[in-house]
């Protein structure tokens, strides 16, 4: 481990100054290879391999059923999901390969920042499936074509209905400060989830860390994934929660679950999830089919009906009954600056959190 | 649990060449790398900077930040309050089972077993669905009964007092097991002699019983201390939920990105040096209890008679095996079929669907269960071979330098699954052994962590036979291995057998070395498990934890039916 002292500042620091040198050409002729297609050749070498490995913070239920999606449209490719909260797939990677071990092929993080961090680290392999190419609008891809938006959704602060009447919920973060909701709150750890680490960052830009100070005072639940806080909604155990994932509140609720968004009048932190293609894969093959695979209409569609995620490509429709993105205020995201203060932001949060 | 020490002289003869002695130097320095690389990394990382350069500052840093000293005294109370509460449960509970006619006490031992075979952590989880203060089966039953408001409840497992009751009902166990046996074992004579001069007895329990089984109760209250203390499972469940942190739950948190293995080196030696600390005392408190069952002929325990009391009694007993065995498995079983965990199941929510994720969906399922029936497999295994040969070799005094062969199989007692996890990750991450990633690294904690019991457990069962049969054997022109193949190994078939099972339960329970060491490849169902606690999806945890009690019950019952047919073909031979 001697040699894997990493610092996500330190090295944005370094590549900054050799960004600085190049970048005019980096941002005119883009690096990113040509755009790929599903070729049969592709599907047969995919074959070969027999399987891929996603690492992903998608919450399990969901990308288990798209493992199975792609494993029903290229039947002898299986899909091994290994989901956990996007700081401990970071965690994890990080581990493995300072021990030189190599199994992850795609990986999927909430905490868009660490896309940009293995980019500069050079482990990721550029690759644009057909879909990214002609229809993910700039702001969804990598420049050098090593990652796009896989999954776009919000961080909301959502209530039970059971616990809490809807003229009473909270409809703002400075409402979340209310003593009325001491110990009636669940949130979820920076530590762990990158959802977090990004909303906490966008939070703390736009409403500053005295908010946390008080939200702190709170009697909080503190829970590790931002899955979990809409579980505990669900459950009744929390009435309120401050953060979680958005696609899961509307999961809950779409299944008759007591449970409803609530969109801040402050703003809703944005959440980016990319996927990114590890060069060192092990499954080469199979990295490429999925990643295509994952960026195509259908998995997108699958990911939005019965997910209740958003997305970026065009062609995938917004289910009825949901509020489209345009009409909830958004906070801005901006995963190079969460590269810049991750570390900062989660040693401030343990400070102000004791855990 | 840690007494390493040898039979009495036996005169032994050695001539000629014997394959033995290479084989013996073998398992020596297998048992060195188990044991000292891993504590050598470890102290090396603690006493380095960055550079490599000696430095204390790790510690200096351990001692003056908040975040470091915080965990280390909320460790010490838990683990103090906890050993407290164990001591004050399974003492009279043990002499109940031993020493009373107290009905169904081959059952109350049974259920001990059972919340001794529960993974602490499956525990912890299972008391989240009784106990987590608004959704909790229990606190829901108890505003049905009061009619209380929404947010009043009665117990609140999120909390330092939760935590410490959750630690005590999988720590009392080891209080118990060593009360009872030590009682079962007391000879009878000298509360006779109490009684026919007159005691009462109240004053026979104040003078005679409480003293003889007091060595036993502190031996119980270190042991129950040293779990407590590096228990990871339950800390990481209820103690994150409720803002604090434990030692073990603070070294895992040292490794999230960016990882602080230094830190980590140095926060782990201060329960390394506790334990053996503990550890020295509690041989100091066994030993006397040498002396005090020592003398007079070997009588029957004495069986106090309880009169109608002993219903009472039995009431009582099973009230305190509600928390670790009745309640949680039937919070476990509830949600695994129901809708919502927290709803009791009904016929308009009964559901098969979490058990078809489990079987169906979850990718992580086969792959988890697989290993973990491969890593049980060889770690009982390789242990119980490892555990024979250092046993016999100590037993039967056969090489120089077995008294160092003892002390090393004894060692990993003092070594906390976690500072084990952080060692050996440290070990098998650089050349030249890369065994991070692959299944030996998980096979080597797993071998190190059981060697302890394993080779207590064999020793005695060495000890129980004498060695003048080997040596007729060996008069007979055997050589010592063949004398062990032919006469040793089937006298001590059943211990064998029980010593396996041991190790192959330990493994299935395993979470603090094998959270540091696995990765998706080697996912073991305790990690499963401890992943899906993470993200909040209960009723996963609740199949799979069954799943995981099922297969441990069988191992158990497996054991059990084994031992007693093979009792019967030991006996003539005595």
């Amino acid at each position: 481990m001697k040699g894997s002292k990493f610092s996500r500042r330190g090295l944005l620091i370094g590549s900054g100054a050799l960004a600085a040198g190049s970048a005019f050409s980096t941002r005119v002729m883009s690096a990113a290879p040509p755009a790929s297609a599903v070729t049969p050749a592709l599907i047969e070498a995919a074959k070969k391999e027999g399987k891929v490995v996603w690492y992903t913070s998608v919450d399990l239920k969901l990308s288990e059923q798209i493992g199975k999606a792609f494993e029903a449209k290229y039947p002898g490719v299986s899909c091994k999901v290994e989901r956990t909260g996007a700081e401990r797939v970071l965690q994890r990677i990080t581990q493995e390969y300072s021990a030189n071990v190599h199994a992850v092929d795609v990986v999927n993080s909430s905490d868009a920042s660490l896309l940009v961090y293995w980019k500069e680290q050079g482990m990721l392999e550029p690759y644009v499936p057909e879909d990214v190419a002609k229809f993910y609008p700039p702001e969804h891809k990598d420049v050098d074509g090593t990652y796009a938006s896989f999954r776009v959704f919000l961080c909301v602060i959502a209530y039970n209905t059971d616990l809490v009447k809807k003229e009473e919920a909270p409809k703002s973060f400075a409402d979340l400060l209310d003593p009325k909701w001491k110990g009636k709150i669940v949130k979820a750890h920076p530590g762990y989830s990158g959802t977090i680490v990004t909303a906490t960052y966008q939070v703390s830009r736009d409403l500053g860390w005295h908010f946390f100070e008080k939200l702190a005072q709170q009697n909080i639940l503190q829970v590790q994934s931002a899955a979990d806080p809409p579980k505990k909604l669900a459950l009744g155990e929390r009435a309120i929660q401050a953060d979680g994932v958005e696609y899961l509140i509307l999961q809950e609720k779409e299944s008759g679950k007591p449970v409803e968004p609530v969109y801040a009048t402050e703003g809703t932190p944005l959440i980016v999830g990319p996927n990114g293609l590890f060069k060192a894969a092990p499954n080469p093959n199979a990295a490429r089919l999925f990643q295509s695979f994952s960026f195509s209409p259908e998995c997108q569609q699958l990911c939005i009906d019965i997910g209740g995620l958003r997305s970026a490509h065009p062609q995938a429709k917004d289910k009825a009954g949901r509020t489209p993105l345009s009409q909830i205020k958004l906070m801005k995201d901006d995963p190079a600056a969460v590269l810049k203060t991750a570390e900062e932001i989660k040693a401030r949060y343990v400070k102000i959190f004791h855990v | 649990m840690t007494a390493v020490a040898s039979t009495a002289p036996i005169a032994r003869r050695r001539f000629g060449f014997d394959v033995s002695k290479p084989v013996l130097l073998l398992f020596a320095l297998v048992l060195c790398a188990l044991i000292v690389m891993p504590v050598s990394w470890l102290l090396y990382y603690a006493f380095t900077d960055k550079a490599g350069v000696f430095t204390i500052s790790n510690f200096n840093r351990l001692v003056s930040d908040a975040a470091y000293l915080d965990p280390l005294l909320t460790t010490f109370a838990l683990a103090t309050l906890s050993a407290l509460i164990c001591c004050a449960v399974a003492a009279p509970m043990g002499w109940l089972v031993a020493r009373t006619d107290m009905p169904l006490r081959r059952t109350v031992r049974l259920l001990v077993t059972a919340s001794f075979v529960t993974p602490p952590f499956l525990g912890a989880i299972a008391w989240e669905l009784l106990a987590a203060p608004n959704s909790g089966l229990l606190n829901q039953l108890y505003r049905e009964l009061t009619g209380a408001e929404q947010d009043v409840h009665l117990l609140n497992i999120y909390s330092f007092t939760g935590l410490v009751f959750v630690i005590s009902c999988y720590t009392f166990p080891y209080v118990f097991v060593l009360v009872a046996n030590a009682l079962d074992r007391t000879p009878g004579d000298l509360e006779d002699a109490s009684a026919i001069l007159g005691g009462k007895a109240w004053d026979t329990a104040r003078r005679i019983t409480i003293p003889l089984a007091l060595p036993a109760v502190l031996a119980g209250a270190l042991v129950a201390f040293l779990q407590a203390m590096t228990l990871f499972g339950s800390p990481a469940i209820l103690a994150m939920p409720a803002g604090f942190h434990t030692m073990t739950t603070k070294i895992w948190s040292l490794f999230q990105f960016p990882p602080k293995p230094e830190l980590a080196a140095a926060a782990s030696l201060p329960l390394l040096v506790l334990t053996v600390i503990l550890l020295r005392a509690e041989h100091m408190v066994l030993g006397r209890r040498g002396y005090s069952v020592v003398g007079g002929k070997n009588s029957e325990p004495r069986i106090v008679r309880l009169g109608h009391y002993r219903w009472v009694m039995l009431a009582a007993a099973m009230i305190v095996l509600m928390c670790p065995v009745f309640l949680p498995y039937f919070a476990l079983l509830n949600a695994s079929f129901s809708k919502v965990a927290s709803h009791l199941v009904w016929v308009n929510n009964f559901t098969l669907q979490n058990v078809h994720f489990v079987f169906y969906e979850l990718s992580a399922t086969q792959l988890a269960l697989r290993n973990t029936f491969i890593l049980g497999t060889l770690a009982a295994t390789g242990g119980t071979i490892l555990a024979l040969v250092i046993a016999y070799v100590t037993a039967r005094q056969a090489v120089a330098g077995h008294r160092i062969l003892g002390f090393l199989a004894t060692a990993p007692v003092a070594i906390p699954g976690i500072v084990l996890g952080v060692g050996l990750f440290f070990t098998y991450t650089r050349p030249p052994f890369v065994l991070y990633g692959t299944l030996w690294i998980l096979l080597i904690a797993f071998v190190t962590l059981s060697m302890p019991a394993a080779y207590q457990q064999l020793q005695s069962a060495f000890r129980a036979v004498h060695p003048e049969l080997e040596d007729a054997s060996r008069i007979l022109g055997a050589t010592r291995l063949r004398s062990l193949w032919q006469i040793t190994a089937p006298l001590l078939r059943t211990s064998v057998i029980a010593t396996w099972c041991f190790i192959f339960v330990g493994v299935i329970r395993e979470l603090s070395a094998a959270i540091m060491l696995f990765t998706s490849e080697t996912k073991v169902l305790s990690v499963l498990i401890y992943d899906l606690n993470e993200s909040g999806d209960l009723a996963a945890i609740a199949v799979l934890g069954l799943l995981m009690l099922v297969i441990t019950f069988a191992i158990v019952a497996l054991a059990n039916s084994l031992r007693l047919g093979g009792s019967r073909r030991v006996d003539p031979t005595r």
